[in-house]
């Protein structure tokens, strides 16, 4: 299977470990993740107010290179840009003034007409390769670890445009986790949102989200906590250090990409995932859970 | 269809559903003088009603008022009672409609059965019972209630051993009548009737699409008519207020309003009418029952448009210290062994939590689907939502536009007992009127008459 | 403190932006408080999101532009998940958002941010928040 991929800004910079793992973890099922050509960036928030189509013409200039290229799916990984891209691709679907004026805007031979399928890696691997080829795959698996999924905003809302998932009960990631051999936790703010780009203006207005989301997994009894998002991953591992200094009975709890789980279930080598990046270093739990080799003394 | 009868139009009246609203009207007319088939699906009457534990404002016992009633309906000389059956199909007009009733087969000879229920004492299969909304268990042989009218039980066959595996066969050992008959079948009736009324009842909204609230996945968070069966004296823990996870006393109970209702984006448009007032009675009984109980109300408006109602729910508020909070609740999850509700108190304007140990969904009014099924086959309307059509509800609210079919209760709309019951006589009136003009000059009547 | 209200200002040209602007008719909106309810970020906001709703159908939109909440408002669509109504609160508040910097400027100064603690954001970070917090 192959599919035609937008990796997004933040995946080619700050998150490449989410980035490596989610090719390495692809190319294990058998998925071929075709980097989309001169992709650009998707402007991280779906533009909401209605006089600003401008807006839309980044992230849909993703969708038009795309029909370009011959490709009929868009694959994501980053939650964020899946977001951005499916509602526009929603709007452009639904507002056929607008397209016309964003297909006039970009000035390219074959006008967009909202052929292509924005998809996030999530769905591709539980619906395509399905979970019995995953549960396959995973040797030597995550038996021993206890993972949190979270999905934050970007996975699930809104519901009628990502439909990715049950906003109230998504269970997708479960479902892959579980499959990589993992002992999956319920906890229920796993929709909760973790502040987001509050943060850059003010951090103490995330960390108690980020603490309602962190704190819940962890007495769940999670050893990690798995995302898709790497704004969702920042905050919800960097906010860390503050909140032990809030909390007293605070107690970290490792972040990490559910790509990067999918790597350490499938033995790949995943010295390129950058868990040394990580806030709250994730490697004791996870070679304590048994599901990474000893970290060697560097 | 609408074939011409030249025969006298029969007086003889087709109620279908027999809670309070199609047993109100077969006694109006019953006790008029006239005959009555009256059909229910489930194996008894009483309806809604008789799961109920105290009705509003007057917090009388439901089942003590609603006894003698359930008793004059089955032992009515000119009441037929068809229970666990269901209207198949009615042809005809006004006078002379004909219906096919199907009863479904109970596997127990009612004839011959005295009611003694040995065979439900000795039967070994306990499973969950709906009539107690889940909370309670009843046997594979049984009645809705002890109560029940008539008081003959059915086999559950999904779950019945003797029907599943193939053997067991106690409560045929033990029945001292031989009233066991596992092999009877569905027994079919054509009756011919003069008018016809529809009083099917109401469902409620199904909490498993309420996700934001759980989605009936957190055991104690239950609806208004669970609470119902937990405050009722014949109810499965007898009237003392036991959640289910654990059976503890709750101390803190929250009763959330409107799910469902008043909600035209995820469900159902209208108000339900009904929970304002239930909500409060519900809040009100638990502290009768838990003295140091704490309860709370989460709700958008009150809703308190009949006699006596504003009364009653002050009485709640300053005699029972019922914390009411102006807001609707956004989620509620289990934490440990507590339910968390999330929720605003718009009056203050705060967002508030309360660590409960019972939630109470006071879950929105639904019509049945069986009630549209029936609508079609009479020719008659449904709402948008499936709630029958009356003619003109200032008017003629209980009229359809079918000739001869009346409608009454809660399968209009949401409704309390005493709007139930009013509108039940008001459609047994005007049975009574086509019946007497029928008697007065027979060979007038023609199809298009009402 | 006794506040008028009047037709001018119920129907004020600003309410009328602000609706178009989200396109959404904050009539719709009757105060249930699910979205106050359910808000994850309500504890550092100065006013309920129903109340920034609530003055704008007074038309007491300087009122809600002056307001912290339209800044804490990290558009999670958690409310308009929930609203029985399905009035699109984020669009809202990104409507009042963008009224206010048009009014008052860039709600964030760039050059006074924290440099130490950016260069460990994620670049989506200051794309979202320079799209949020500067016109």
């Amino acid at each position: 299977m192959r599919y035609f991929y937008f990796p997004g800004c933040t995946l080619e910079t700050k998150a490449v470990g989410f980035n490596r793992s989610a090719k390495d973890a692809a190319g294990a099922l058998g998925v071929e993740l075709v980097t989309l050509p001169e992709w650009n960036c998707c402007g991280a928030t779906f533009p909401l107010s209605t006089d600003n189509v401008l807006d839309l013409a980044g992230p849909a200039r993703n969708l038009v290179s795309t029909a370009e290229a011959g490709g009929d799916t868009l694959a994501v990984a980053c939650a964020t840009c899946f977001n951005v891209l499916r509602r526009t691709n929603h709007f452009l679907r639904n507002n056929p003034e607008t397209l016309e004026k964003l297909n006039a805007f970009l000035e390219r031979p074959q006008p967009y007409a909202g052929q292509v399928e924005v998809r996030h890696l999530l769905d591709i691997f539980v619906h395509d390769i399905g979970l019995e080829a995953i549960r396959q795959c995973a040797v030597p698996g995550l038996r021993g670890l206890r993972a949190a999924a979270y999905y934050g905003c970007m996975l699930l809302r809104p519901a009628a445009e990502i439909a990715l998932d049950d906003p109230e009960r998504p269970d997708i990631m479960d479902q892959l986790l579980a499959a990589l051999g993992a002992e999956v936790v319920d906890y229920p703010h796993r929709g909760e949102c973790c502040g987001a780009y509050l943060t850059v203006k003010s951090p103490e207005a995330s960390m108690p989200m980020s603490y309602r989301i962190l704190s819940a997994a962890e007495r769940a009894g999670a050893h990690v906590l798995a995302t898709a998002c790497p704004l969702c991953q920042f905050n919800l591992d960097w906010l860390q250090a503050r909140l032990r200094q809030q909390y007293a009975s605070y107690r970290p709890l490792p972040v990490l990409y559910f790509t990067q789980l999918m790597g350490l279930a499938f033995g790949l080598d995943t010295s390129g995932y950058g868990f040394e990046q990580h806030y709250v270093d994730p490697r004791p739990v996870l070679t304590q859970a048994g599901v990474l080799g000893e970290v060697k003394a560097p | 269809m609408m074939t011409r009868h030249t025969g006298a139009p029969n007086p003889h009246a087709l109620i279908i559903g027999a809670g309070i609203a199609g047993m109100q009207a077969a006694l109006d007319i019953a006790n008029s003088g006239y005959e009555v088939t009256l059909v229910e699906k489930l194996p008894s009457i009483g309806g809604h009603m008789a799961q109920l534990s105290e009705t509003f404002p007057t917090l009388d016992c439901a089942q003590c008022i609603l006894t003698p009633r359930t008793v004059e309906v089955g032992h009515h000389p000119n009441i037929h009672l068809i229970t666990y059956a269901e209207v198949e199909d009615i042809q005809g007009e006004v006078g002379h409609f004909r219906a096919r009733i199907r009863r479904r087969a109970a596997g127990v000879n009612w004839d011959i059965c005295t009611g003694c229920g040995v065979c439900i004492e000795k039967c070994p299969t306990r499973v969950e019972s709906d009539f107690d909304m889940g909370l309670g268990r009843r046997k594979a042989i049984y009645t809705l209630s002890p109560q029940a009218v008539p008081n003959k039980p059915i086999i559950d066959k999904a779950r019945c051993r003797f029907f599943t595996q193939g053997k067991c066969r106690v409560c045929e050992k033990f029945c001292p009548t031989g009233a066991i008959a596992y092999d009877q079948e569905d027994a079919l009736f054509e009756i011919e009737a003069g008018a016809v009324i529809l009083a099917t009842g109401y469902d409620l909204y199904d909490v498993t699409r309420l996700g934001e609230y759980g989605a009936g996945q957190v055991p104690d968070v239950i609806s208004g008519l669970a609470f119902e069966r937990l405050l009722s004296a014949s109810g499965p823990t007898a009237g003392k207020i036991r959640r289910p996870s654990d059976g503890r006393e709750p101390k803190e109970v929250v009763f959330v309003q409107c799910a469902g209702s008043r909600d035209p984006e995820k469900a159902m448009p209208y108000c339900s009418t009904i929970c304002c007032m239930y909500t409060a009675k519900h809040a009100m009984l638990y502290r009768h029952r838990v003295p140091n109980g704490q309860a709370y109300v989460f709700y958008i408006d009150i809703r308190t448009a009949g006699r006596r109602y504003e009364e009653f729910l002050q009485r709640a508020v300053e005699e029972d210290r019922v914390l009411y909070l102006r807001g609707k609740v956004s989620k509620i999850f289990r934490d440990g062994d507590k339910v968390v509700v999330w929720g605003a108190d718009t009056l203050s304007g705060q967002q508030v939590e309360i660590a409960a140990d019972m939630v109470v969904l006071a879950t929105a009014i639904v019509p049945r689907p069986e009630t549209r099924r029936l609508a079609e086959l009479l020719g008659i309307d449904v709402d948008a939502h499936g709630f029958l059509q009356e003619v003109n509800p200032n008017l003629e609210p209980v009229s359809t536009r079918r000739p001869g079919v009346f409608i009454a209760g809660a399968a209009v709309g949401p409704r309390d007992i005493p709007e139930t019951v009013a509108q039940a006589s008001a459609a047994a009136a005007k049975v009574l009127a086509l019946f007497a003009r029928w008697q007065a000059v027979p060979e007038v009547v023609h199809a298009g008459e009402n | 403190m006794r506040v008028t209200i009047s037709v001018e200002q119920v129907r004020s040209e600003w309410v009328r932006r602000i609706e178009e602007v989200s396109g959404q008719d904050v009539m719709a909106c009757y105060h249930c408080g699910k979205c106050s309810a359910g808000c994850p970020a309500a504890e550092v906001m100065d006013l309920l999101p129903n109340q920034i709703i609530r003055l704008v159908q007074l038309g007491q939109v300087e009122r809600a532009l002056e307001s912290q909440t339209i800044w804490y408002c990290a558009a999670c669509q958690t409310c308009y998940a929930r609203c029985p109504k399905g009035v699109d609160l984020p669009r809202l508040m990104e409507a009042l958002r963008e009224l206010a910097m048009q009014k008052r400027g860039d709600h964030l100064e760039i050059a006074r941010l924290d440099v130490q603690a950016l260069a460990e954001f994620p670049q989506q970070a200051f794309i979202a928040g320079f799209r949020k917090y500067t016109a």
